[in-house]
């Protein structure tokens, strides 16, 4: 996993309430097999005009001009803000994938649902909650101000707006320290193998109709 | 001190050690393994050369991507077969039981892990599906994880987590006649919200619940994800053990004594203390119709499409706004004048052998409507398929002019052949009625089996009630 610690780039507005993982990257998408390659296909349904199949080169497809992705002054924004309850619906990890394969590394919001969020930290993706009102004030500030920048720095756990002025947000210690150094969860586990296998011998006498 | 909750046993049963930073390692019992979340899950246990830490805690079958016609001659579809070929290819090379495309046992992950057993009260039990929330009606502590998730699990047996809320949902009082688990869970959804349940792990209780059937409660259990909770989940009783027994991967002879004595103790204690208690009035739930792209957007089929002014939140309001353009209705429609265009009777939420009874003993010596395009049944898995034929209810089906498929996810999400094409307008008893859901532009109506198939017959929707 790529080490996140600090972050200057453009915001993306996604104005939208309960935005699903079918919306983030719809279910033909998730016969691939692989990890990677999902970032064309981000909000298909929302960002081409034509129906997006896999194999499909993507650059001959129709963008739809309405869509807030498409337009010229969110290029190359790697911070997205959006509403609540984001990521609602299914535990698809690939919804996180394609966010990251676009280019996304920060998305803030009001609330996530739990799976998609979980999912966002084994990916290197930082999901931040802040209030409505503050959130409320980024969608203002985003839409004024063209080329708007914010710097997200997890260690201290702030964001720094243009204009010098700090916002703090929370963070769970462990996912910051895995995003901090870039870990691999499941190395961190098995530094506890004697631990599981003891509560395995235990709970053989307890329930052994579980180790069949 | 206050007593324990069905969840704070489960997780304390299953906490192997508390790692001193908000965060345990939980010991998982059971994994489910499906297709399409498990390919990156295995190439990333070979690369780091890793072997799964116990093969014969998993199960796998492939469920979202299998055709539901014409099984014989494979899948169609060189994307979605390289995927289901992959699970077969994984589950061989790593020793995992699978039960593959043409066995019978296959189905619906959700569907397989209780018939067969693999389910059982006091387990956790996870896979790299939403709705796996489902297992939680056995008493179990039973939730949806990430790809990533599915690896360490397979690696190490455990997860990382950090405990959840409790919440009770209280369902008080009983259901009248043809109300359903489905049209509970649709009215609970109704009323916390689809975020209502975000950060807590909800225990069912009340009058309403003891009184579901075991598949009831899986219907009500599969949801609580739509209400935001990971997890859901029903403390066992009688009706639980009796379901279990028996199953091929249930515990026999002594060791079934001894598992029914441990399961006794899976209930709240009375003095529990929850984070939060919603209690709900059984008596006045109606069958439920959603009529959004939310499955908050409910209401009972007596009501009307709601007025998007009738919100005062703004976001809601714009919200409403949205889905009634998507969904082509117009605000203050009568529910029961909205026709529909096909009906789809099946998903991990409603395609078990009771659920296909309600739908055909509606459907019983009644016709599909002519302006019905098509309206399919598809069965949870080969099993609930064999034994629905042996009670003839495929004869009722397809006699009424629905069409009898193969088991698997299907227009639940479309992954296989079976979608919605734009601007269709469904009846249908699966999970989501998202946007694009079941096929881009598809509109997506969420009811019970009852009620999907009296939508058949009629051509729209009506009060299961009044054709009893």
């Amino acid at each position: 996993m790529e080490k996140f610690k600090t972050l200057k780039a453009i915001v993306a507005p996604m104005d939208r309430a309960n935005v699903d993982t079918d919306a983030i990257i719809p279910k033909q998408f998730l016969k691939s097999i692989k990890r990677s390659g999902f970032g064309p296909n981000l909000f298909d349904e929302w960002r081409y005009l034509d129906h997006g199949e896999p194999g499909m080169d993507n650059s001959q497809r129709p963008l739809n001009p309405e869509f807030v992705l498409n337009k010229q002054r969110f290029q190359g924004a790697k911070i997205l803000i959006a509403r609540e309850n984001f990521g609602c619906g299914s535990s698809r990890e690939h919804a996180p994938w394609a966010l990251e394969d676009y280019g996304f590394r920060v998305i803030i919001a009001p609330s996530y649902a739990d799976i998609f969020f979980n999912n966002c930290f084994k990916n290197g993706i930082l999901p931040i909650v802040l209030d409505a009102d503050t959130v409320d004030g980024l969608f203002k500030a985003v839409n004024e101000q063209e080329g708007y920048e914010l710097t997200v720095d997890l260690e201290k756990q702030i964001i720094i707006k243009p204009d010098g002025s700090e916002i703090s947000f929370d963070v769970d210690e462990f996912r910051k320290h895995c995003l901090i150094n870039g870990l691999d969860d499941i190395g961190l586990t098995l530094q506890h193998v004697d631990d599981i296998k003891a509560y395995e011998e235990k709970r053989k006498q307890v329930t052994p109709w579980l180790f069949g | 001190m206050a007593g324990k909750t069905l969840y704070d046993k489960l997780w304390q049963q299953h906490e192997v050690r508390d790692n001193g930073d908000g965060t345990s390692l939980i010991y998982i019992d059971r994994q489910l393994v499906h297709e399409v979340t498990s390919p990156q899950a295995f190439e990333g246990l070979r690369l780091a050369g890793r072997k799964p830490w116990r093969v014969d805690a998993n199960l796998a079958t492939p469920d979202h991507n299998v055709p539901t016609t014409d099984r014989d001659k494979g899948i169609a579809d060189p994307v979605s077969r390289l995927q289901v070929e992959t699970l077969d290819q994984n589950c061989t090379d790593f020793g995992i039981t699978e039960f593959a495309m043409d066995d019978i046992r296959q189905g619906i992950v959700h569907v397989i892990g209780p018939e067969q057993g693999a389910t059982l009260p006091g387990m956790t039990v996870v896979c790299g599906d939403s709705h796996t929330s489902t297992h939680g009606a056995f008493g179990a502590l039973a939730f949806g994880i990430g790809t990533s998730e599915v690896e360490h699990v397979l690696a190490t047996q455990c997860l990382i987590q950090k405990k959840s809320k409790s919440m009770l949902i209280s369902v008080d009082g009983q259901v009248g006649e043809g109300i359903t688990a489905k049209d509970i869970v649709l009215a609970i959804i109704g009323r916390i919200g689809t975020a209502g349940g975000t950060g807590y792990a909800i225990e069912f209780g009340g009058d309403a619940i003891k009184a579901l059937s075991i598949e009831g409660r899986m219907t009500l259990c599969n949801m609580a994800i739509e209400a935001g909770a990971r997890a859901g989940m029903v403390a066992v009783d009688d009706k639980t053990i009796e379901y279990v027994k028996g199953r091929p991967y249930a515990p026999k002879g002594d060791e079934w004594q001894q598992a029914v004595s441990a399961w006794q103790d899976l209930v709240s204690d009375a003095d529990a203390d929850f984070d939060q208690v919603i209690h709900l009035d059984a008596t006045t739930i109606q069958p439920q119709v959603t009529w959004g792209t939310s499955p908050e957007m409910v209401v009972g089929i007596d009501a009307r499409v709601p007025n998007p002014a009738s919100f005062s939140d703004p976001v809601k309001q714009e919200g409403a706004q949205a889905a009634l353009k998507y969904m082509g209705l117009e605000a203050d429609t009568p529910i029961n004048e909205i026709k529909v265009d096909k009906v789809f009777i099946g998903s991990c939420t409603n395609s078990r052998i009771e659920d296909l009874r309600a739908a055909a003993d509606i459907a019983k010596g009644r016709k599909v409507a002519d302006n019905i395009k098509i309206a399919m049944v598809v069965p949870g898995s080969g099993l609930v398929k064999q034994q629905a034929e042996q009670e003839g209810l495929d004869k009722v089906f397809v006699e009424a002019g629905f069409e009898w498929r193969e088991p698997g996810c299907s227009m639940c999400l479309a992954m296989n052949a079976d979608r919605l094409e734009a601007g269709e307008r469904c009846a249908s008893t699966s999970n989501r009625n998202f946007e694009g859901r079941q096929g881009q532009g598809g509109r997506t109506h969420l009811v019970s089996p009852a009620m999907a198939a009296a939508a058949a017959v009629t051509g729209h929707f009506v009060d299961v009630r009044e054709l009893n």
